[in-house]
């Protein structure tokens, strides 16, 4: 063996053979080393494009874009006060509906369901997470508004009519379009998005430590409120966090029920637009110096936002991965 | 004994058991109504034309045929771009630059792309490829959705990878063989289902998206193969057909969402498919 080794000197053949591996091994390091820093490189294009894109409207109108309420493409005074108003709280109405039917959802799939039904349900779940949002879109257009409008609002509009502060937020006319059913919308598109990922979480928990709890003669409701809970809350809010940022980055599904309408109503039935539906409808359509560039600069606007809420929901995951990975 | 608390922890365990249930019903019910719809809605109105014909001008018989190739098109180029750029991505997170600094950071910023808004990578393309060309076109539509690809493959290529027991890539490289060979030859190959698996994926996700393409591939009413034009897709003509105010072009928004909805739904099945096959073997 020593022998063999010795009689690789550098101009016998096998060495040769030896030193071009080694030159497509070190290659194909750096090709996938290279890819890696392309994934980096987009994140830092995406910013850098954006700022660019939006710098003639960043330098026209400063920080007051963000608490002005004025869109006139006419005569070229833009605010982003609407779009971000619309963003928050569509996406607000979306999570008071979502967190709590699918974490509901959740609890059915990992403690009550019965075995041979856990599967299909769970399947079933995760393939609702995967269509497209333009599907919700479009049935929440030809569906869910029309009976808004005809059934559903006029209701709510009358019953609230006589109370304070209820009968402003949910003042008429019902058009069936607008800020709730947007929110809707997102919260039945955002729903098996939650149940997926906290059922994922949930089957984390070591069994042994439900188990010592149901020992002690803990109920159902006592070992989920007491154990699984507590150990999974960071993985919860993480996954929630994650929800709120396809909610509030979201597209198609609101820009098809949300009117498109910049002002900030106090109703929340009337219609308003979101960042990501005003820029879908108006992009195509930004003539001017500073249209498209402040239509750009929502888009920046709304990249840092998700940025900020997807990390912490990532800063939230990974606290719970590490915490399972320490105790096993 | 306090028989009063027991019969309390046992109420309250009953009450919000069945809060859950309710919670299920109502959820499921939900997205059973949107799916009994569209199959409802979809099925109604599909026949032959659709697969034949080009989109229509309002008012006269069409199909869909335009934008059902121009999706397959900028897909399959997205496809073409980022998975190669996504497995070798992957493979150096969990090959190479398993511990490093810039896989950490490599690993943070991808999960944020992977749900980063699909409306701003449209911007972002159109910044880097519409203004530079000149034009609206399908080269740019399919690099769009390539961004939207890459993290996805990227994901799961390192999670399959990191599934391979480390014995393996030991016994390779015990033989000598570098470790570009033992990659290629012994993990890849092994992770070959869960890599396909992301693939998948990846192709439903963008089979639907429709907000990066507004501003990069636009829309195109007529019948085009040219990537350097404007082309028409199956989101897109589904979003200008549903917000028109012609009937017919409702019904022909509808068959093609259940033509997006079916593919997309076979897709995730046959990945899941597969990556049961691999867990278990």
């Amino acid at each position: 063996m020593v022998d063999l080794a010795l009689s690789h000197d550098v101009t016998s053949p096998s060495s040769a053979r030896l030193r071009s591996s080694y030159r497509n091994d070190r290659l194909f390091h750096r090709l996938t080393l290279g890819c890696a820093v392309v994934v980096v490189a987009m994140f830092v294009g995406i910013i850098w494009s954006l700022t660019a894109g939006a710098w003639p409207a960043i330098r026209a109108f400063g920080l007051p874009f963000l608490w002005t309420e004025a869109w006139n493409p006419v005569t070229e005074k833009f605010g982003a006060l609407a779009p971000i108003y619309g963003t928050l709280v569509t996406s607000a109405i979306a999570m008071l509906f979502a967190v709590p039917i699918g974490i509901g959802i959740a609890i059915f799939l990992t403690e009550l369901c019965p075995r041979p039904l856990r599967r299909p349900i769970g399947i079933a779940v995760e393939l609702l997470a995967g269509i497209p949002s333009i599907i919700y879109g479009i049935w929440g257009l030809f569906v869910l508004a029309p009976v808004l409008q005809q059934s559903v609002m006029p209701r709510v509009i009358g019953t609230f009519a006589g109370i304070p502060v209820l009968s402003s937020l949910f003042a008429g006319p019902p058009y069936g379009i607008g800020i709730f059913t947007a929110g809707l919308i997102l919260a039945i598109m955002t729903l098996p998005f939650i149940s997926a990922i906290t059922r994922d979480v949930f089957e984390a928990v070591p069994p042994v430590l439900k188990e010592a709890a149901y020992g002690l003669g803990a109920t159902t409701w006592e070992v989920l409120w007491n154990v699984v809970l507590p150990y999974t809350r960071a993985g919860v809010v993480g996954g929630v966090m994650l929800a709120l940022g396809r909610a509030l980055g979201e597209t198609m599904a609101v820009t098809f029920v949300i009117g498109n309408a910049h002002r900030i109503a106090t109703s929340l039935l009337a219609p308003g637009t979101t960042i990501s539906a005003a820029i879908a409808n108006e992009f195509t359509e930004a003539i001017g110096d500073l249209y498209g560039p402040a239509l750009i600069e929502l888009g920046l606007i709304l990249f840092l936002v998700t940025v900020v809420v997807l990390a912490v929901a990532q800063l939230m995951l990974h606290r719970l991965e590490l915490r399972a990975g320490e105790r096993p | 004994m306090n028989s009063g608390y027991y019969f309390r922890r046992r109420l309250r365990n009953r009450f919000f058991l069945s809060l859950s249930v309710v919670a299920t019903a109502f959820g499921l019910s939900w997205l059973a109504l949107i799916l009994g719809t569209l199959l409802y809605e979809g099925f109604s109105s599909i026949d032959l034309g659709l697969f034949i014909q080009s989109t229509p001008p309002p008012g006269s018989m069409g199909g869909l045929l335009n934008a059902i190739l121009g999706s397959l098109m900028m897909s399959s180029f997205a496809v073409l771009i980022g998975t190669p750029l996504g497995i070798f991505a992957g493979t150096y997170l969990a090959e190479y630059g398993r511990h490093t600094k810039l896989a950490t950071v490599v690993r943070f910023v991808n999960d944020i792309l992977l749900s980063a808004p699909s409306i701003v990578l449209g911007l972002f393309i159109y910044d880097v490829m519409v203004l530079t060309m000149g034009h609206f076109s399908a080269w740019a539509g399919g690099v769009a959705l390539a961004v939207i690809v890459i993290p996805v493959v990227v994901r799961t290529t390192e999670n399959m990878l990191l599934l391979i027991p480390n014995t393996l890539r030991e016994a390779a490289v015990a033989l000598g063989a570098p470790r570009s060979h033992v990659i290629q030859q012994v993990t890849w190959r092994a992770a070959r289902a869960g890599i396909v698996t992301g693939v998948l994926l990846a192709i439903a996700r963008i089979s639907g998206e429709t907000a990066p393409l507004l501003f990069t591939a636009l829309n195109n009413q007529f019948f085009s193969l040219n990537p350097n034009a404007p082309m028409a897709s199956l989101p897109v003509a589904i979003f200008q057909m549903a917000m028109s105010p012609y009937a017919d072009w409702h019904r022909l928004a509808w068959s093609g969402a259940l033509l997006i909805t079916l593919a997309v739904l076979v897709l995730s099945i046959t990945a899941r498919v597969l990556e049961a096959r691999t867990d278990r073997s």
